[in-house]
């Protein structure tokens, strides 16, 4: 029993192989420079024309999505590990197979573009530019982590990048708001708003349709639709599981969540609507993560174990990206093994820092309560303990 | 058309009863609407990153014509008309001063904000601490709180407790013109989230105005209570409307040679707890008034914190509560009467605390 979105994505194999050909010159080394592939289709929801198809990546752009992919999967992985051997507590949500969706959009925006999600943040807050070892580090709580240790698995926040959110659907508004900020001051960068199929259904996420429509936001509205909503499957709990066409009045579109190439041409296409001032647009993205919703969820009551077995070996991001890479000798095998053996040495290293760095000093529990404020007391839980915030 | 029928009524009681904090004879009068109006015109003016949004406050001059003018003034860029979504456009407000603006966010009434109240406390109280200093929100929510006339149950509850149990927050409650002007232009220009919450029934009432009061610079710092009025018998508590209500009341108490001293707290969060303390040193006594319910409210908090401080040894009775009655708000005028906390539930208060009768 396939999820909705499951189907979708093993539909894009079905339909449409996905072809590709050599178009760059050849010198006399075997290494390309360039190459171009083909996508699947794009649906698209009240646009008369849609991202291209055709798609073409350098061979040093290719080699950095790979990495970045990589370096997202690994990290994760350390991430399930660090929780399982509670390192990590509390709530921990893994971004491993949606990897093609963070670094593919990020390779269409620039870090003057804005970005806010939900809480299977992890790896977004990699790509926005924050260290593994800083977000490793947050998630074991310590003071080297990307927000000291005070905000954990959901609250990261970096250069342009607003975290991090842990109430469903929240940071839709909030990244609408972001873009009337870009809008008010007359900057040309837009503001992407992620969300997953599960938080689709919210209200507020209609409200902000309707305003960012209203006002003509530079906002890219994301859906990340993964198949589930933590242990719901999307046909269970949407009425309407075309999730690009739920925005009405907002043009949308559908590409394929497991190619990054694919992501990357979408989200060029969406940014740069956006930034000609046509108001916002929906971009759903097929995805599927291979973990269950959090670690405290082993993912495999609400959907068959072949459904993941096959998605890993069928629709991985990673591999399609590496087998394409390899076919047209844009990338040798053996300088992709050696990116994975760096990557590995890169996360592992991070991983020990991670569990030996120290937490924060409980006194400094009372910081980060206001800005620009003179220290005031702080009540502690007696009341003859105080401390003061800074 | 309650709105109207208020502000007349309003009109007519002010003359007969003028609430002076300050005697001066050349001392200018404002409303506490306009007082509003003034300060988010000057911060408007002053930075260009401040902005108002919500339901009618452009076109229509806001709800309570507190907005009125600004939006002929500033237009569309400055002065936003929201859809009637508070989750949805509470929500942009916050995401816009995450990004550096400075948003005003009226909510038609704080009823309305329970709607959004996910947004103000979560996305904005709340993300300062959790990221560690590196995300700021410079946010103002602000709106009319607390009972109004006849508007019964739905819209008149006073959420001064619930926004004043929030870390993260700031929560004033103003109750004259110079509390308004001073304590919204203050709010504006920190850079932290702040809730304002004015009283719809006080819009319409003026106050004397200071020079300093009239000038653009003035400021009301938040965190800071006011003595209304000096006494050495027993301490009114109060915040907003009810300010009022203790002044009458300690007038009422006056003929009979008791002499309370009235602070306006002005600030629910963080609240002066010195000046609170300090006062009860001095007169034994305490009474706080307010119109929000009993439990678990601003009265009830106060009352935890003297009992906390070295002020419980000069106590001389239990510290006692005057408060809305702990009932929904009934709409018959009879009823909604009773409802309120009027001056003879603060002097009989007053005078239970000091044994008389």
């Amino acid at each position: 029993m396939l999820s909705c979105a499951a189907r979708l994505v093993r539909a894009q194999i079905q339909s449409k192989p996905t072809a590709c050909w050599v178009v760059a010159t050849r010198g006399y080394a075997d290494i390309v420079d360039e190459a171009t592939f083909t996508t699947s289709e794009y649906a698209l929801h009240k646009l008369d024309e849609g991202p291209s198809q055709t798609v073409t990546v350098t061979r040093d752009d290719a080699l950095k999505y790979y990495r970045q992919m990589q370096t997202i999967r690994r990290m994760e992985t350390a991430a399930g590990n660090l929780y399982k051997s509670k390192v990590i507590r509390g709530f921990c949500h893994l971004y491993s197979g949606q990897e093609a969706c963070a670094v593919g959009m990020e390779a269409a925006l620039t870090p003057n573009d804005h970005v806010i999600t939900a809480y299977r943040a992890h790896g977004w807050t990699y790509t926005r530019g924050v260290p593994p070892v800083n977000i490793l580090a947050e998630l074991t709580g310590r003071k080297t982590g990307v927000a000291k240790g005070k905000g954990g698995s959901m609250h990261m926040y970096g250069h342009n990048f607003y975290g991090g959110n842990g109430i469903v659907g929240a940071q839709v508004p909030l990244g609408a708001g972001i873009a009337l900020a870009l809008k008010y001051t007359g900057s040309n960068d837009v503001c992407v708003a992620l969300y997953g199929d599960g938080a689709a259904n919210q209200g507020q996420v209609f409200e902000t349709y309707n305003i960012a429509k209203l006002w003509d936001l530079p906002c890219i509205f994301v859906c990340e639709n993964n198949g589930y909503g933590m242990g719901t499957a999307v046909e269970r709990a949407s009425a309407n599981t075309e999730y690009y066409t739920r925005g009405d009045y907002v043009p949308g579109l559908r590409a394929d969540g497991m190619d990054v190439l694919a992501v990357r041409e979408a989200t060029r296409f969406a940014a740069e609507w956006c930034r000609s001032g046509k108001g916002p647009m929906l971009l759903e993205v097929a995805t599927y993560r291979y973990h269950g919703h959090s670690m405290s969820d082993p993912g495999t009551t609400y959907r068959p174990r072949e459904e993941i077995q096959e998605m890993r070996k069928t629709r991985d991001p990673i591999t399609g990206l590496r087998e394409r890479l390899i076919s047209v000798n844009l990338a040798t095998a053996e300088e992709m093994k050696q990116i994975d053996l760096d990557v590995r040495a890169e996360i592992d290293k991070a991983v020990e820092q991670a569990k030996a760095d120290p937490e924060l000093p409980v006194e400094e529990m009372y910081n980060d309560i206001f800005v620009d404020e003179p220290p005031f007391k702080v009540r502690g839980t007696n009341p003859f303990m105080y401390g003061i915030s800074k | 058309m309650a709105a109207l029928q208020t502000l007349a009524r309003r009109c007519s009681t002010s003359i007969l009863k003028r609430h002076f904090s300050v005697s001066s004879p050349v001392a200018a009068q404002m409303t506490v609407r306009d007082a509003l109006n003034t300060a988010m015109n000057e911060e408007m003016k002053r930075d260009e990153s401040v902005f108002l949004l919500g339901e009618e406050v452009a076109e229509y001059d806001g709800a309570y014509k507190v907005s009125r003018g600004l939006w002929r003034k500033y237009g569309d860029k400055r002065v936003m008309d929201t859809p009637i979504t508070e989750m949805g456009f509470a929500g942009i407000a916050v995401g816009s001063a995450m990004a550096g603006l400075k948003p005003i966010c009226e909510f038609m009434t704080f009823n309305f904000s329970m709607q959004a109240i996910d947004q103000v406390i979560n996305s904005a109280a709340k993300t300062y601490y959790m990221s560690a200093g590196k995300q700021t929100v410079p946010i103002v929510f602000r709106g009319p709180n607390g009972a109004a006339a006849g508007v019964a149950a739905q819209h008149s509850q006073c959420f001064a407790a619930w926004y004043g149990h929030c870390p993260g927050l700031k929560v004033v409650s103003p109750y004259s013109s110079e509390d308004a002007k001073g304590l919204l232009k203050s709010a504006i220009r920190d850079p932290n989230p702040v809730v304002c919450m004015e009283n719809e029934l006080m819009y319409g009432t003026a106050f004397e105005m200071s020079d300093e009061a009239m000038s653009e610079e003035f400021l009301v710092p938040i965190g800071k209570a006011k003595i209304e009025r000096e006494g050495t018998h027993c301490t009114l508590v109060s915040h907003s409307k009810s300010v009022g209500l203790c002044l009458e009341a300690a007038q009422i108490l006056e003929k009979e040679n008791i002499f309370c001293e009235v602070i306006n707290l002005r600030t629910i969060r963080p609240m002066d707890e010195e000046t609170l303390i300090n006062s009860v040193k001095k007169t034994n006594h305490l009474v706080t008034v307010e119109g929000g319910w009993p439990q678990f409210g601003v009265g009830a908090e106060i009352v935890a914190k003297v009992m906390e401080s070295d002020a419980f040894d000069y106590l001389d009775a239990p510290v006692y509560r005057v408060t809305g009655a702990d009932i929904p708000m009934p709409y018959a005028a009879t009823l909604e009467r009773a409802t309120l906390p009027g001056t003879q539930d603060v002097v009989l208060t007053v005078k239970k605390s000091l044994h008389i009768q």
